[in-house]
């Protein structure tokens, strides 16, 4: 089993990985950034008929990609259910992580990895049958489950019903999400929970979309962003400021098509960011125009999220708190200078 | 002082002698072994260390904080992920102990229908070997995973048999029984009856075979064990209460549930089975030489008699060995339960447990080591059995 192999590899491949050069130099040496993400997510990684990519997590993956290589192609999708996610990473086998993953305590200090910053806020919620009439999740006591395993989720979940008074509820637990809607869609359980981004990615998926609701509850608090390993800060940052060039490029209004005139622009703000003042690539080991490729690769993040899973996609997430702070969310990125 | 040059035979120096080299080059294997694992160990406990990654076995105690649908023992969310471990274990004991017992029943059946001169069973036995185990497992999962899921109506609309068994997509609902007083003398009639029927049993061989005389041995100890039993519990007033489960809410409350998952699993696992395990009881049949039961029938014993007393016999010394080999496979088979959701060790503890705590290498060394444990013990279990059947030569 997949599992097995990674356990193997974890033994015996870590003297390689842990002994020799950062990660960057490896990706620039293998020549493609392996990016592990959802196997199948509308809207935050999905492969189409053809075999390309498109969504948030895939997006993030380019961007960075594109900050490395100018290329925004030479990034290979491996595909991880949430149960192999870390353990892929941690051996070895991607070199970062952009699979909709919770950031949370447990999964900086125990697994050893780091968060690089929050690409969605999300939460958990749960999915119903608009047919039996339920208006809250408080009304779920004695109610089977449907849920993926391995997940925050399946703790939010267990939490919930424990701090509601102990209300009893099955859990039916799958290897991967696809599993446990399937098993939901035949009746299976009464509700699917998961966070509501992927709720409203997943309801595509059913037989009959317009039946189901997502009830109005947020469990828990999913901050989702991409994750690297621990002890390669030069890597951590790489990733984590190909983010923050993201937000800040929305709020300089620096987009996929003006990128080339803001070249010109007069704000000190903008040129630094794309290099044309300073160099604030090289402590990232990259070029100075590294923010520039990224955003002339796949655009700002409000391009990103009207593009995948806002306005312009079939989910029509509102951006509610993924708004930039400057227009009552909270994605708020720290200044290039 | 003296020269003594009297020597018997010249003396072989150690490196040349072949008993020494062979323990000296033992020796250094060992050596070698040990060092490459002691340092392969070592190399990803530091590099483990180093990473931030856990090393111990402190997670053992840990609170777990999820549930589980199906745990024979008790736990909570609270319960610790040594608990979790235990669950999970138990569950993959229970699907693959029926499963076993139910392959070998349908097995046998298939297996000595195959041979049968009726031509529509030996055809319908052909049909169902060649079919399921040209099918790979995991599809016939998934294959009864949505075959007993789909027809199944919705809690509220569930299928009722006598107004206390209830059938719907949720899975299985029996009445929970309780014990009332009294109880405790029902089980004492069982105990004296199995014992009395076990003494009969014994008389009746020695009169058999010091006088010929055959005895009815099924029928009495049917009534010893079963009879005896009913007799005490209609004697104390039927000591047994039944909680019949009522629908409130989402599902049923009270009650017994066998959770589809779980059927789904043991079908799979147990049909699958049964095909190499027919196999494997056609040509341990076949083995036993025709002359065998020509005997037989030249004496005047009953088909029936000849198969059970003078062919399985000694089929089974044939059959034992790769019988053995099936259960094997069948055990590790049921680690195929995730796909159907049903929550056994790999489910449970590489699952959930991995995930949440981190600590891959070290559960997945338990895992591996608790599925060795238990072949092993399978296969000494019927090694034994092997020893007890194999052909006695006096």
């Amino acid at each position: 089993m997949k599992k097995l192999i990674l356990a193997s590899m974890l033994l015996a491949g870590f003297g390689a990985v842990a002994a020799s050069a950062g990660t960057l130099d490896q990706v620039k040496q293998k020549g493609f950034l392996a990016c592990g993400t959802n196997p199948g997510l509308p809207g935050f990684a999905i492969p189409d008929d053809k075999g390309v990519w498109s969504g948030l997590d895939v997006d993030l993956c380019r961007g960075i990609a594109a900050a490395i290589f100018k290329d925004a192609s030479k990034v290979k999708f491996i595909p991880l259910t949430a149960k192999d996610r870390f353990t892929a990473l941690q051996s070895g086998e991607i070199d970062v992580l952009s699979r909709n993953g919770t950031w949370t305590q447990s999964r900086e200090v125990e697994l050893g990895l780091l968060f690089a910053g929050v690409n969605y806020y999300d939460g958990q919620g749960f999915m119903v049958r608009k047919k039996l009439n339920i208006a809250s999740a408080a009304d779920l006591g004695g109610a089977s489950v449907c849920v993926q395993q391995g997940t925050t989720t399946e703790l939010n979940l267990s939490d919930y019903f424990r701090s509601h008074g102990g209300v009893k509820y099955e859990p039916v637990v799958f290897a991967t999400a696809d599993e446990a809607i399937k098993a939901y869609d035949s009746g299976r359980c009464d509700s699917f929970t998961t966070d509501v981004s992927q709720l409203y990615g997943e309801r595509l998926k059913l037989v009959n979309p317009e039946e189901h609701i997502v009830l109005p509850d947020i469990i828990s608090k999913e901050p989702l962003g991409p994750a690297v390993r621990q002890g390669d800060d030069q890597w951590y940052n790489l990733v984590k400021w190909t983010h923050f060039a993201m937000i800040n490029a929305e709020e300089l209004g620096i987009t996929k098509a003006n990128v080339d005139q803001k070249l010109t622009a007069e704000q000190p703000n903008i040129r630094r960011l794309l290099g044309v003042e300073g160099d604030y690539g090289k402590g990232l080991g990259l070029d100075k125009d590294w923010a520039y490729q990224a955003i002339k690769a796949v655009g700002n993040y409000g391009e990103i999220f009207e593009r995948n899973v806002g306005a312009d996609s079939r989910l029509k997430i509102k951006r509610g708190l993924n708004n930039l702070w400057s227009n009552g969310g909270i994605q708020y990125a720290p200044p290039v200078r | 002082m003296t020269d003594t040059t009297t020597r018997i035979a010249p003396r072989v120096s150690p490196w040349n002698n072949p008993v020494i080299r062979g323990w000296i080059w033992q020796f250094v294997l060992l050596v070698a072994l040990l060092v490459l694992t002691w340092s392969a160990v070592e190399n990803a406990a530091t590099n483990m260390a180093s990473r931030g990654i856990p090393t111990g076995f402190d997670f053992w105690n840990r609170s777990a904080g999820f549930d589980i649908n199906q745990t024979l023992i008790p736990f909570t969310n609270q319960s610790t992920y040594g608990q979790a471990f235990w669950v999970g274990l138990v569950n993959t004991l229970l699907v693959s102990v029926i499963a076993i017992v139910l392959a070998t029943i349908i097995g046998f059946l298939v297996g000595v229908g195959r041979l049968s001169k009726n031509w529509i069973v030996a055809r319908l036995a052909t049909i169902y070997v060649e079919t399921l185990r040209n099918i790979p497992l995991l599809l016939q999962l998934l294959f009864w995973y949505n075959a007993v899921l789909k027809p199944l109506p919705n809690p509220r609309d569930s299928l009722s048999l006598f107004g206390a068994i209830y059938i719907n997509n949720r899975g299985l609902i029996l009445p929970e029984w309780h014990w009332g007083q009294g109880a405790d003398y029902v089980l004492i009639a069982l105990c004296a009856g199995i014992v009395a029927a076990i003494v009969y049993t014994l008389r009746a061989r020695r009169l058999q075979a010091a006088t010929g005389q055959q005895s009815p041995v099924f029928f009495i100890s049917l009534g010893l064990v079963v009879g005896l039993p009913l007799l005490v519990f209609a004697v104390m007033g039927a000591p047994l209460s039944l909680t019949v489960p009522q629908l409130r809410g989402f599902n049923f409350v009270g009650g017994i549930r066998v959770l589809p998952e779980f059927v789904a699993l043991l079908l799979g696992l147990s049909l699958y089975t049964a095909c190499f395990i027919a196999e494997i009881v056609r040509s341990g049949i076949q083995s036993v030489a025709h002359g065998q039961s020509e005997a037989a029938h030249a004496l005047g014993v009953r088909q029936s008699l000849t198969l059970r007393l003078i062919v399985i016999p000694q089929a089974m010394r044939v059959i034992i060995p790769p019988l053995t080999n099936q259960y094997l496979n069948l055990i590790k088979n049921s680690s195929l339960a995730v796909f159907v959701g049903y929550p056994d060790l790999v489910q449970v503890f590489m699952g959930t447990v991995l995930n949440q705590t981190g600590a891959a290498v070290q559960v997945i060394a338990i895992t591996m080591g608790i599925y060795l444990l238990i072949s092993l013990l399978t296969s000494l279990g019927m090694g034994i059995y092997n020893q007890r059947m194999t052909l006695k030569e006096r």
